[in-house]
């Protein structure tokens, strides 16, 4: 079974939501649409207080080219547009949304039924998924009609469809593998029209044997579409190793994917990119996983953007368990704990999960005993123990010659380092520093 | 036998007369003439290199001064004005007199301690932790915490205080500022001593709204505009909900002390209040403002 050739680890995978068929969150009271919800600039209102919207009416405008359109995701009257503080307490642009019924625009298909043709044109399709404001959801929620507009010069070879969910928790790729197959297969058909490609992979990790089965079954009705399997390792659902395991190709120092001929794209992002294309449906609606050891029950759901983290508790838990030590937006290796439980949820959230004290507490920090495990376990090859020597003694030159930037935030190293130092931190903290100085020298 | 030695002997003499003449043509062409008085203006600076003129080092700041032949503009905080007389009277010019400064925390330690929003416990430094989110007292304005600045201070004069807020050491400070370029929130500032060492200033950066603010942080500045209004010396204003005293027009009368509703305005070194004889009600009524205390919740990253 394929894998990517360097470094990994493998942590627990407490997959314990993979068996909760996806439910529907109802609509709260009111509703805040942050403006940036994806990589780049935020999304310029288009609506004032007073205006009636409906459910998937553009509400933030893409003015700028490193952004992504934001529809609002309930029906009712815009109350004010200012801005509220998001999950880690950072105030961001917003519209605030009160719920009035749950009226749809009449563009929207809403039926049920599966549309397997798409008539459309690659750069129409382009031009639709910027209209609709798909973004990837794999985590970095990057513009998607970016990602799909190839740069001159350049040609795409393979699409790679991450189906990994390496992430330990995680289940909404998982469940949207099982119930929405062919949708999902649609979306994938429609991205390798537009990047005309001739194979599409999806890379699925063996830890689901049915998710492989099934989705084997279903791509049997599709032209040029392989699910890959491959073998369980962390990080396999980041682009540049998912390419090393599906394609054996190396992406270089400094470059993108595109520069090895490849295009990844996440599982929910294709069943999102179906939606938008075939049913007109902009990204107004996260599938994310409500998960955790000590929770009384575990759950998948589709929640409209915009409901709080909170609202989510409520309706699936009723409330936090008493040894809640950490609330965490996204898998227990790259998520970010999330401080405000008020906030609203955007697009690209995978999860709410709830971890028990004991286990969110980080173990304290010893001296590195030079061991190395860090090096072996970088997924990049890179050495994690010297950045941490290096940021610290500032020496951000030497950090940058020894390709600090290619650090993929993963937090392998961290994981395997036997005196818990926080590596990654202190990486991240040199990257931004490396940054800082590459443009001051600009 | 001899004749080898002289062979060896005239050949290296010829090498070594060759090498001097290279060496001296050399010398000659490439020649860099330094002013003396660079050393010496230079000996009498204190040496640490601590980068608060905004040259690179010592030696660079006395390049400087001899460059420019006088001391406009530049001043050496650390020495003060002795090192400023010395290297005023190397130069044969007049000394440069500089009102004395200090660096002044200007976030309120009130809110910290047991009333934080969350638990960090990543990486600890300020700057990385910036970057995650708005820090343990909830105030995205606020002090974090991690002792940034106390690992930059040279001069042992910045320490983290009670209240996880730093608390720095008049004595020793020597307005260098390698503390207000360390703190990624920008909340040390260099204010200067004041006469009698009797300062007032605003200690807090919160730009929020009001009542935003005032969730944030109970001793928050709410940008009321009360204390511009009382200032005698219109050396308050307010921008962003936030104001700001001009120390350069401050008289230190302290009526705006008196006026701030949230306490955010702070004295130094004035004298204690003298016990008064009568009982007087201390606290105004609005100093007591019940601060909703949010969910605990851990921090990863």
């Amino acid at each position: 079974m394929k894998t990517f050739r360097m470094g990994g680890v493998h942590p627990e995978e407490n997959k314990i939501s993979n068996d909760a068929a996806i439910e529907v969150m109802p609509v709260g009271k009111q509703m805040v649409v942050l403006m940036n919800q994806h990589l780049g600039a935020p999304a310029t209102p288009i609506v004032q207080k007073g205006d009636k919207v409906k459910v998937g009416q553009l509400i933030g405008e893409a003015q700028t080219f490193m952004c992504a359109n934001v529809h609002s995701p309930v029906s009712g009257t815009v109350l004010k547009v200012e801005p509220c503080k998001d999950a880690f307490g950072l105030a961001k642009p917003a519209v605030y949304i009160n719920v009035e019924g749950d009226e749809w625009m009449e563009s929207i298909d809403r039926t049920p039924d599966i549309k397997r043709e798409c008539t459309l044109e690659p750069k129409e399709i382009v031009a639709k998924l910027k209209e609709m404001g798909i973004v990837g959801l794999g985590g970095a929620t990057f513009p998607a009609h970016i990602k799909y507009s190839i740069p001159e010069g350049k040609k795409a070879e393979y699409l790679i469809v991450n189906a990994a969910e390496c992430e330990p928790y995680l289940t909404s790729d998982y469940r949207v593998m099982m119930e929405h197959a062919e949708e999902v297969c649609i979306g994938v058909s429609i991205l390798r029209k537009a990047l005309g490609v001739p194979n599409a992979y999806i890379g699925i990790e063996s830890n689901k044997p049915l998710a492989i089965a099934h989705m084997q079954e279903v791509v049997k009705g599709f032209e040029g579409i392989i699910v890959e399997p491959l073998k369980v390792k962390y990080p396999q659902g980041a682009e540049k190793q998912l390419i090393n395991a599906v394609t054996g190709r190396k992406v270089p120092s400094g470059k993108l994917p595109i520069d090895v001929g490849c295009v990844v794209s996440n599982l929910g992002t294709c069943f999102s990119v179906y939606e938008a294309i075939q049913k007109n449906k902009p990204l107004i609606e996260n599938i994310l996983t409500v998960t955790g050891k000590e929770l009384p029950s575990q759950h998948n759901y589709i929640v409209r953007i915009g409901t709080t983290y909170n609202e989510i508790i409520a309706h699936s838990i009723g409330q936090l368990p008493e040894t809640t030590g950490k609330v965490i937006s996204g898998g227990t290796m790259m998520g970010k704990a999330v401080v405000n439980l008020d906030a609203p949820t955007v697009k690209g959230n995978s999860s709410v999960l709830v971890i028990g004290e004991k286990e969110a507490l980080r173990a304290e920090e010893t001296n590195c005993i030079r061991c190395g495990k860090c090096m072996h376990a970088c997924p990049m090859g890179l050495e994690p123990y010297l950045f941490s020597a290096l940021v610290k003694n500032n020496r951000i030159e030497e950090a940058k010659e020894h390709n600090i930037l290619d650090c993929i935030e993963c937090g392998c190293c961290f994981f395997s380092c036997p005196a818990n130092k926080p590596l990654t931190d202190e990486i991240r903290l040199g990257k931004n520093k490396v940054r800082a100085m590459m443009a001051a020298k600009k | 036998m001899t004749h080898d030695i002289l062979i060896a002997v005239l050949i290296l003499g010829a090498l070594g007369v060759l090498f001097a003449v290279v060496l001296y043509i050399v010398a000659q062409k490439f020649k860099v003439v330094e002013d003396p008085l660079i050393d010496e203006v230079a000996e009498v600076l204190p040496g640490a290199n601590c980068g608060g003129c905004g040259k690179a080092g010592c030696r660079a700041f006395a390049e400087a001064c001899v460059a420019q032949g006088n001391m406009d503009g530049l001043r050496c905080a650390p020495g003060g004005d002795a090192v400023a007389a010395k290297v005023a009277q190397l130069l044969g010019c007049a000394v440069a007199q500089g009102e004395p400064q200090v660096a002044v925390v200007r976030c309120n330690p009130a809110n910290c301690g047991e009333k934080r929003k969350s638990n960090y416990d990543g990486l600890r430094s300020c700057a990385f932790q910036n970057t995650v989110y708005t820090g343990e007292s909830g105030c995205p304005f606020g002090c974090l915490g991690c002792g940034d600045c106390v690992a930059a201070c040279q001069f042992d004069a910045i320490h983290m205080g009670p209240n996880g807020v730093p608390v720095v050491d008049a004595d020793k400070c020597t307005a260098c500022g390698a503390c207000a370029k360390a703190c990624p929130r920008r909340i040390i500032e260099l204010r200067n001593k004041g006469k009698k060492e009797r300062r007032v200033y605003v200690s807090c950066m919160n730009k929020e709204k009001g009542a935003v603010a005032m969730k944030s942080c109970a001793n928050a500045c709410i940008g009321c505009g009360k204390c511009a209004k009382v200032c005698p010396m219109e050396a308050i204003t307010v921008t962003d909900n936030l104001s700001y005293i001009d120390f350069t027009k401050c008289i230190a009368c302290r009526k705006c002390v008196t006026e701030c509703p949230t306490k955010a305005i702070h004295d130094v070194g004035f004298p204690a209040p003298a016990v008064k004889p009568a009982p007087k009600p201390e606290a105004p009524a609005a100093e007591k403002v019940e601060i909703p205390v949010a969910e605990k919740v851990e921090v990863k990253n």
